[in-house]
């Protein structure tokens, strides 16, 4: 992590603590804030995934929909303390990433992109049929809150929570990519062939942040299960896993501040076209367009340039 | 004679109906700059890219400073002490000169993600070394001033120059030199084979595929000479430049190629 990025993340961190005094602790804002702390974990992941190492995945919600299934099964089912269900839902995404990771990522590009759809797809159906399990197309309710020494933790203090989640994993992102290991993913990206050649075992590498990526999904996922405490299947459809990558994309698939920044515009975007209603997809791919035309690295960079030009000009 | 770094012993490759390479035997003896030359199409960065382990031969046996490498992957081969360039440049896009040539240090480095996701201070000190490394490694080649720019963003001369950097990080026993001075101006070709002596100084031995004759003939220990998959001739540059046989194939196949 450089300076500049502890400078950014000390900002946000102070916007988001007082945040809640400012708005009074109303609850409609704070669960949009806990829904973009949310997506902005999923989207880290899938930055490290795809803008670092290359590697596309459109099945990512399956993950998430692993983690918050896991956590609302071993709780409600089987009556297991929250974090217990929360690390086991991470051992379970990891051990499904490693099966599944291991044959597709062999693949390129858009072979890789179907074969995780299809995954994301077994997954989808899984959670719709496993009915004695998930509760069917109907869903899971009734998932406790999640809790610490018998305290629930819930409203501001679950806020504060997720956030602290979300900085120290994008702590752990920005070091990671600052590192030899972020040196092999970009390399791999850059050139399989000679990354091998330079000694880097890259089928491992890709292997590994697969399952760094599903681990970041599933620990949102049973974040977002004790948040609701109801999940259905359709939360973790197709449908989102376009939507999380196009957060990726719109941030700028470069950085991992660019997956925050798409997690956050099309989180709260939604909020703002509610008056589009059925038009409001017309919108998210005009959007998507203007961003690959105009900012082909992501609204974050293009900004960037933008005041960067601004400012040489000024000079 | 024993001391051989690279044996290759009775290779044959054929891709498909295709013989690249029909019963070659090679030794590469440490300490020397050894060349392959030959027509387009001998065989020769088929040679190299199974020697880095990218697809097994058909038949025959690699050795290398004793060990066999048949059946390694290409990422052991490179940290057994196999390093190599690339006939079309694969430097890193997306990555400084600086981080390209720490990138060859990865077999050096330890950390993995965890070490590195929470910056534990062996990972610290391991990351400061391999940044010194590099520098020098930039420096030997004299592209220290180069270090912060984008390795794409360098001309064609300083990528090759840059690649070699990049390949000498991982310490290297045997450097595989594909085509260095190729799309090279004299004074960059000139650099270049000041560079490759000065490598060999430092003990690393050198396998170079290369069609410049004028660079070849004049830093080479050893030239081996293939033909459509075979060796031909092998020797000292001067016995090479008489060989009839040599001439022969040179001649055949473009007149303006043959050994100068």
């Amino acid at each position: 992590m450089t300076r500049k990025d502890l400078k950014a993340l000390l900002i946000i961190a102070a916007a988001i603590a007082v945040f809640p005094w400012a708005f009074g602790g109303n609850q409609y804002f704070i669960s949009l804030l806990v829904f973009l702390g949310l997506n902005a974990i999923t989207t880290m992941g899938l930055s490290l995934l795809m803008g670092y190492a290359g590697q596309i995945s459109l099945g990512h919600a399956a993950f998430l929909g692993i983690g918050a299934y896991a956590s609302g099964i071993l709780t409600t089912k089987y009556g297991l303390h929250p974090l217990a269900a929360f690390l086991a839902g991470i051992i379970l995404s990891a051990g499904v990433a490693v099966l599944v990771g291991k044959p597709t990522l062999r693949l390129k590009g858009h072979y890789m992109a179907v074969a995780t759809l299809g995954f994301g797809e077994i997954v989808f159906v899984a959670f719709n049929e496993l009915s004695f399990l998930t509760g069917g197309p109907s869903g899971l309710s009734n998932i406790p809150p999640l809790s610490f020494g018998g305290r629930a933790i819930e409203g501001i203090p679950f806020l504060y929570l997720v956030w602290g989640m979300v900085f120290l994993i994008l702590a752990f992102s920005l070091n990671v990519i600052n590192s030899r290991v972020g040196r092999a993913l970009r390399a791999v990206h850059g050139s399989e062939l000679a990354a091998n050649a330079m000694g880097v075992d890259a089928a491992r590498y890709k292997l590994k942040v697969f399952v760094l990526s599903a681990v970041y999904a599933s620990m949102a996922g049973s974040l977002y299960a004790h948040f609701l405490a109801f999940i259905s299947p359709n939360a973790f459809s197709l449908m989102f896993s376009i939507l999380l990558l196009m957060m990726v994309v719109i941030g700028g698939s470069e950085t991992i501040w660019g997956a925050v920044v798409g997690a956050g515009i099309l989180t709260l975007l939604p909020e703002y076209l509610r008056i589009l209603e059925d038009f409001e997809i017309l919108v998210y791919g005009a959007i998507l367009l203007a961003v690959l035309l105009f900012m082909p690295q992501g609204i974050l960079e293009g900004v960037r340039r933008l005041l960067g030009k601004r400012k040489g000009q000024g000079t | 004679m024993s001391g051989e770094i690279l044996v290759i012993s009775g290779l044959e490759k054929s891709f498909g109906g295709l013989r690249a390479i029909s019963d070659l035997d090679l030794a590469v003896q440490p300490g020397k700059i050894q060349a392959v030359i030959g027509p387009n199409g001998a065989g020769k960065t088929t040679l190299f890219n199974l020697i880095a382990g990218l697809f097994p031969p058909t038949r025959g046996d690699f050795h290398f400073a004793g060990k066999k490498l048949n059946g390694r992957k290409p990422h052991e081969i490179a940290r057994m002490g196999v390093s190599r360039t690339f006939q079309n440049v694969e430097l890193f896009a997306r990555m400084t000169a600086l981080e390209n040539v720490m990138l060859g240090r990865h077999g050096r480095l330890r950390a993995g993600i965890f070490q590195a996701g929470l910056r534990l201070s062996g990972m610290r000190r391991e990351e400061r070394e391999c940044r010194e490394r590099a520098f020098e490694e930039l420096g030997f080649m004299g592209l220290a001033e180069k270090a912060a720019l984008d390795a794409l963003s360098l001309p064609l001369g300083e990528q090759k120059l840059l690649e070699i950097a990049r390949a000498l990080a991982t310490e290297p026993k045997l450097l595989l030199l594909d085509e260095p001075a190729a799309g090279l101006n004299p004074r960059d070709t000139a650099r270049l084979s000041e560079t490759i002596l000065r490598i060999r100084e430092r003990g690393i031995t050198i396998l170079l595929v290369e069609h410049d004759m004028n660079l070849v003939m004049e830093i080479s220990d050893v030239v081996s000479v293939l033909n459509c998959g075979r060796k031909i001739a092998e020797g000292p540059p001067r016995e090479i430049q008489r060989n009839p046989e040599v001439i022969a194939a040179y001649l055949g196949e473009e007149g303006n190629g043959a050994p100068a």
